[in-house]
C-alpha cells in the first residue's frame, strides 16, 4: 500500500513495508544517499532528518508513522551548501571524513530553529545524540556559534 | 603487494585514462621507483609510474594516484604541494583515483605516509610540468624560456605582458620531453604562496550538502544488498542453516552460503541473505536459522588472556634490547619503582560500516569499495572470480573513517565470494554496527610489568619493560618473516630519557582475536606505557613532571631507532622543542582551581614530535578532560589548518581509548555490539583544545596519528596531579580512580 509524505517540500509516495525504517526509504528506495546509516538503534545520529521540523532518527522510524507528514532530509537544507548551517560547516571546515556530517547538520539547524542563539551547554544538550569517530566536536559547537551569528545578522 | 612491472606515458595514455589531449607527466611515488627513475630516464626505458598529472586544455589539472580520502585531508594536502611548483590555483588540482591496473604500482593509503612520501615527488612533478608549459610557450612568442614566468596558471612575458594560458600551451607542451625528475630546479621555499598556508578541505561542500558518495553509497544498476550471519566466534565454522524463513521475508532474493580463508580473512565465511534493499537483508539475516561449528576459540575470554598474561609476566621474556645491567641496577638502586599497565583490545570503529559493491560478470569484475588498499582488494576479488586482475576495476570512493581498518581486504573478500554467486548482479555486503562490532581487527590486548632505578642524585639508573601481548605481526606477518617483539613497541623501544642500563623483553600471548592496525598502531600503547611510567619515576624522584624529562633527555642529538637503523632517528631538540613549546602555552607551573591537575607527555611516532598538557578533574568518580595543548612538529607544514583537524580528531580518538575503547572477550565472542554497551565520546566531553604547529622547515612527516599516543598519558597524568591516584589501565574505571 502506497504511502505518502512530503519530502523536501515536494509529495512523495512509495509502496514499501509499512515497517520499514525511513533511514532505508530514503537510501534504497528513492537513492537519497545523504542521510547514512551508523547504528540502526537511535544511538549514534548518522541517521538524523526533520519530522514536521522535529530532528528525529530516522533508523528506528517506521515509513507507515510518516504518513501524511513532512520530511526534510539533508539534500532540503540546500541544493548548493548555501543553507547557514551549511555555510558554517565549510568556513570552520568541520567534516574530516564526514560521514557522520549530515546527521550532525540536521540536529544542529534543528537546535537552532529552537534556540535561535544558544549556549555551550545547549549545544551539548542538543548535539549529544551524534557521535563523530573524527571527534569534529570542537569544530561543530564553534560552527553553530558561527550559523548562530549569521542567521542572527540576516533578521 | 603485487610488483608492477612497467607502464610508460605512452601505454598509459593508451589506458584512456588521459583522455583526448593532454599533457601527462608521469611520476613515482614509491620510493624505491623514485630511486630507480634517473636512470630509468637515461636509458629511456620505460618507468613503472604510479602517478600521474594531467593538464588539458580547459585547464583542468588532475593528480592521480593510489591514495585514499578517509578524512585526513589527502585531496587537499597533495594538490597544494603540486600546485605550489606548478603555479596554478590549488582548487584547479583534482585527485582521481588511479586505476588499480596491476602493471603500475599502487599504493595503499596508511601509516601516516600520504604527505611524506608524496612531498619530494609531487613537487618535482610539478615544476616538471611548469617547465614544459614555460618551454611550449617561449618556443611559440620565439624567445627564451628564461625570460618566461609561469603564474596562476599561465605564463607570461614581457612588457607589456602577454600570457598563455597552461590550457593553450597543452598541446604544444605535450610534444615536449619531459625534464629530468630529479634535477627540474624546484621553488625556493621562501617563495611559496599555497604550501604553508591555512586551507579548507577540498571536497568540504559535498560533505556539508550530503553529496558526498562513500562506499555505502554506491548503486548501481540492479544491484541487490547482501546481510551476512556469521558465526560469532573467532574461527567457527558454518555447520547447517535454513533459509526458508529469511526466504520468506519480503524483499529477499536469495540466500547464498559462502567461505572465506587465507591471510586477509575475519572470519570462514557465513551465510548471505540478498534482497531488493537493506532493510530486507537485515531483517532476513536477523530470521535465518544458523547452526554453527563454534570450534576451539570458544573458550577464550579476557579472564582467560589476563591469566595468560601473569603467567607470562612471572617469567622472563625473550630479550629484545638490552644495555647495562638493568637487573643489577634495579637491585643496587637507591629507589625501584615499578608498576603494570594493562590496554584492551580496541576496535576501530568508523562510522560508516564496513560495506563493498562487486559485481561479476563472465569478461570482467567491477567493484566500489572504500578502501585504504585498492590493490589487495583488487586481488582478492581477481582469485575470487579467477579473473586476470587487469579484467579487475576497483573504484575506491570516499571513505566514513579507515583508521586502519579499511586496510583490511576482509569485507572485500565476503562481497567477492558472494558476487560469485549472485549470476552477474551487483552485490553490496553490507555489514551492520553489531557486526562491525564483532568482527574487527582489534588494536593488540597487552600487558606491561615497568621497573625503573632512581640513583642518588635522581637520574634514571635502570629502565625495564617487560610487554606480553596478543601480536600483530603473529597475526599478519607471512610465516617467520617478521617476529613477534620489537615491532609491538614501536618507538617505545628507543626512549629518549638517558639510561645507562635498559633491558626490554617480550612474550607472544596467543590468541584468536584478529588484531591489526588501529590508529597509531603499537604508539598508542607504548606513549600511555613510557609516558605514565616516566611521570611515575619524575613523582618518586620527586621532580618537576617537565624538567625531569628535559633533564633526561639531556642535550641535542639523534638518537638511532633501535632495531630500525635506516630509519629517521629520533632528534631530541624537536622533541624538546615540542614538551617546551606546549608547557609554555598550557602555563606549565601556573597554579589551577582546586581538584584540577596538570599532565605532560611526548612522544615521538611517524617521524613527528607531539607534545600535550592535558588538565583534568575528578568528580563522583568520573574523569573530566578540560584542556588538552598540543604542539606539534611534523616537519614542514603543508597546511596547518588541517594538520590542528587531525590533531583534535587524534585526541578525541585517545579520549575514546581514556574513557571507553575496550573490546572484551567471553566464550569466544566480543561482548560488545553497538553503541549502547560500548560507548563514544560525545560533544558534552570534548576538551578545549589548541594546537600549535611548528613552523618546520624540516621534510614533511605524518600528523594522522602522532596525535594520539600521548592524549591517555598526558590525561591520566593529570589525574595523577589532581588525585595522586595513578592510572595504569585503560579505560579508567570508577574504581581506580577512588
Amino acid at each position: 500500500m502506497a504511502i505518502s509524505f512530503t519530502l523536501n517540500g515536494k509529495p512523495q509516495s512509495v509502496d514499501v513495508s509499512p515497517d520499514m525504517p525511513l533511514l532505508w526509504v530514503l537510501r534504497d528506495t528513492l537513492n537519497m544517499t545523504g542521510t547514512k546509516f551508523g547504528c540502526g538503534m537511535a544511538l549514534c545520529g548518522a541517521c538524523t532528518v526533520h519530522i514536521n521540523g522535529e530532528a528525529t532518527r530516522s533508523c528506528i522510524t517506521a515509513i507507515s508513522s510518516v504518513a501524511g507528514k513532512k520530511v526534510t532530509t539533508i539534500e532540503g537544507l540546500s541544493v548548493d551548501g548555501s543553507h547557514p548551517v551549511q555555510k558554517a560547516w565549510m568556513e570552520e571546515d568541520v567534516p574530516q571524513c564526514g560521514y557522520c556530517q549530515s546527521g550532525q547538520i540536521m540536529s544542529a539547524v534543528a537546535l537552532l530553529s529552537k534556540k535561535p542563539n544558544p549556549t555551550d551547554t545547549d549545544i551539548d544538550d542538543a548535539m549529544s545524540g551524534n557521535i563523530c569517530r573524527c571527534g569534529t566536536y570542537q569544530r561543530i559547537r564553534k560552527a553553530i556559534h558561527r550559523a548562530a551569528s549569521m542567521q542572527a545578522g540576516k533578521a | 603487494m603485487a610488483i608492477a612491472p612497467v607502464v610508460n606515458r605512452r601505454d598509459f595514455l593508451k589506458t584512456g585514462a588521459a583522455g583526448g589531449v593532454a599533457l601527462v607527466v608521469g611520476f613515482h611515488l614509491s620510493p624505491a621507483a623514485l630511486a630507480d627513475q634517473a636512470q630509468d630516464q637515461e636509458k629511456k626505458t620505460p618507468n613503472p609510474f604510479d602517478a600521474w598529472v594531467r593538464i588539458t586544455p580547459d585547464n583542468r589539472v588532475t593528480l592521480i594516484l593510489g591514495k585514499s580520502e578517509m578524512g585526513q585531508g589527502i585531496m587537499t594536502a597533495l594538490p597544494m604541494i603540486l600546485a605550489e611548483e606548478l603555479c596554478v590555483d590549488w582548487k584547479q588540482v583534482k585527485v582521481q583515483q588511479a586505476p588499480t591496473n596491476p602493471k603500475m604500482y599502487d599504493l595503499g593509503t596508511g601509516g601516516s605516509g600520504s604527505v611524506a612520501g608524496s612531498w619530494l615527488p609531487l613537487r618535482r612533478a610539478g615544476a616538471a610540468a611548469r617547465e614544459m608549459l614555460v618551454a611550449a610557450a617561449a618556443k611559440q612568442w620565439e624567445v627564451g624560456p628564461d625570460t618566461c614566468k609561469a603564474q596562476d596558471g599561465q605564463v607570461v612575458h614581457g612588457h607589456p605582458q602577454r600570457s598563455l594560458s597552461y590550457g593553450e600551451l597543452v598541446e604544444a607542451a605535450s610534444k615536449l620531453p619531459i625534464p629530468n625528475l630529479n634535477t627540474v630546479p624546484l621553488k625556493n621555499s621562501d617563495d611559496f604562496t599555497v604550501v604553508g598556508h591555512d586551507t579548507r578541505r577540498f571536497e568540504g561542500r559535498d560533505k556539508a550538502t550530503g553529496s558526498a558518495k562513500f562506499g555505502i553509497d554506491s548503486r548501481v544498476p540492479g544491484m541487490l544488498f547482501a546481510v551476512v550471519a556469521r558465526c560469532p566466534v573467532f574461527g567457527g565454522k558454518l555447520a547447517s542453516f535454513d533459509a526458508a524463513t529469511a526466504k520468506a521475508v519480503p524483499g529477499v532474493r536469495d540466500v547464498i552460503p559462502f567461505e572465506t580463508s587465507g591471510r586477509g580473512a575475519s572470519t570462514t565465511g557465513g551465510v548471505a541473505v540478498l534482497a531488493d534493499n537493506s532493510w530486507a537483508a537485515i531483517q532476513g539475516r536477523n530470521t535465518l536459522e544458523v547452526k554453527w561449528e563454534e570450534g576451539p576459540a570458544a573458550k577464550e575470554s579476557t579472564a582467560e588472556l589476563q591469566k595468560q598474561f601473569l603467567a607470562n609476566a612471572a617469567k622472563p621474556g625473550r630479550v629484545l634490547r638490552n644495555e647495562g645491567d638493568a637487573d643489577s641496577a634495579l637491585g643496587s638502586s637507591a629507589k625501584k619503582i615499578e608498576a603494570v599497565y594493562e590496554l584492551p583490545f580496541a576496535p576501530h570503529a568508523c562510522m560508516e560500516p564496513m560495506n563493498c559493491t562487486v559485481q561479476i560478470r563472465p569478461d570482467g569484475a567491477e567493484a566500489w569499495i572504500p578502501t585504504q588498499a585498492p590493490q589487495w582488494a583488487q586481488g582478492v576479488i581477481a582469485e575470487a572470480s579467477k579473473l586476470p586482475p587487469e579484467k579487475v576495476i576497483v573504484h575506491t570512493t570516499l571513505m566514513g573513517g579507515g583508521f586502519g581498518r579499511r586496510y583490511q581486504a576482509d569485507f572485500v573478500m565476503e562481497a567477492a565470494q558472494v558476487a560469485t554467486k549472485s549470476a552477474g548482479r551487483p552485490v553490496m555486503v553490507l555489514w551492520t554496527r553489531e557486526d562491525d562490532m564483532h568482527h574487527g581487527f582489534y588494536r593488540p590486548a597487552s600487558y606491561h610489568k615497568m621497573q625503573g632505578a632512581l640513583d642518588a642524585n635522581g637520574n634514571l639508573a635502570a629502565w625495564k619493560h617487560f610487554q606480553t601481548s596478543t601480536s600483530i605481526a603473529a597475526k599478519w606477518s607471512q610465516e617467520g618473516a617478521n617476529d613477534p617483539g620489537l615491532g609491538e613497541f614501536g618507538t617505545g623501544a628507543t626512549i629518549p630519557y638517558i639510561t645507562p642500563n635498559l633491558r626490554l623483553e617480550y612474550t607472544l600471548a596467543e590468541s584468536s582475536v584478529p588484531r591489526a592496525w588501529w590508529r597509531s598502531v603499537e604508539h598508542s600503547s607504548s606513549g600511555f606505557v613510557v609516558e605514565s611510567f616516566i611521570d611515575e619515576i619524575a613523582a618518586a624522584a620527586g621532580q618537576d613532571p617537565l624538567a625531569f624529562r628535559l633533564k633526561l633527555i639531556g642535550e641535542d642529538r639523534k638518537i638511532p631507532r633501535f632495531g630500525e637503523e635506516k630509519a629517521t632517528p629520533l632528534d631530541t631538540a624537536r622533541l624538546k622543542g615540542v614538551l617546551k613549546l606546549a608547557a609554555e602555552k598550557a602555563g606549565w607551573g601556573k597554579p589551577l582551581p582546586k581538584g584540577m591537575g596538570r599532565g605532560i607527555a611526548a612522544f615521538f611516532s611517524f617521524n613527528s614530535y607531539t607534545a600535550a598538557v592535558a588538565e583534568a578533574s575528578v568528580k563522583d568518580g568520573a574523569v573530566k578532560l578540560h584542556r588538552l595543548v598540543y604542539a606539534v612538529d611534523c616537519g614542514r607544514p603543508i597546511n596547518p589548518d588541517g594538520i590542528r583537524a587531525q590533531v583534535e580528531s587524534a585526541a578525541i580518538y585517545g579520549l575514546s581509548a581514556a574513557l571507553h575503547d575496550a573490546i572484551t572477550i567471553k566464550d569466544g565472542r566480543v561482548e560488545q555490539s553497538n553503541f549502547n554497551d560500548y560507548q563514544m565520546p560525545r560533544i558534552s566531553a570534548t576538551p578545549k583544545t589548541e594546537v600549535h604547529v611548528i613552523m618546520s622547515k624540516e621534510e614533511p612527516t605524518g600528523i594522522g596519528e602522532p596525535g594520539l599516543p600521548v592524549v591517555t598519558p598526558a590525561m591520566c597524568n593529570a589525574i595523577f596531579a589532581a588525585t595522586g591516584k595513578r592510572i595504569r589501565r585503560l579505560p579508567i574505571r570508577a574504581g581506580d580512580l577512588a
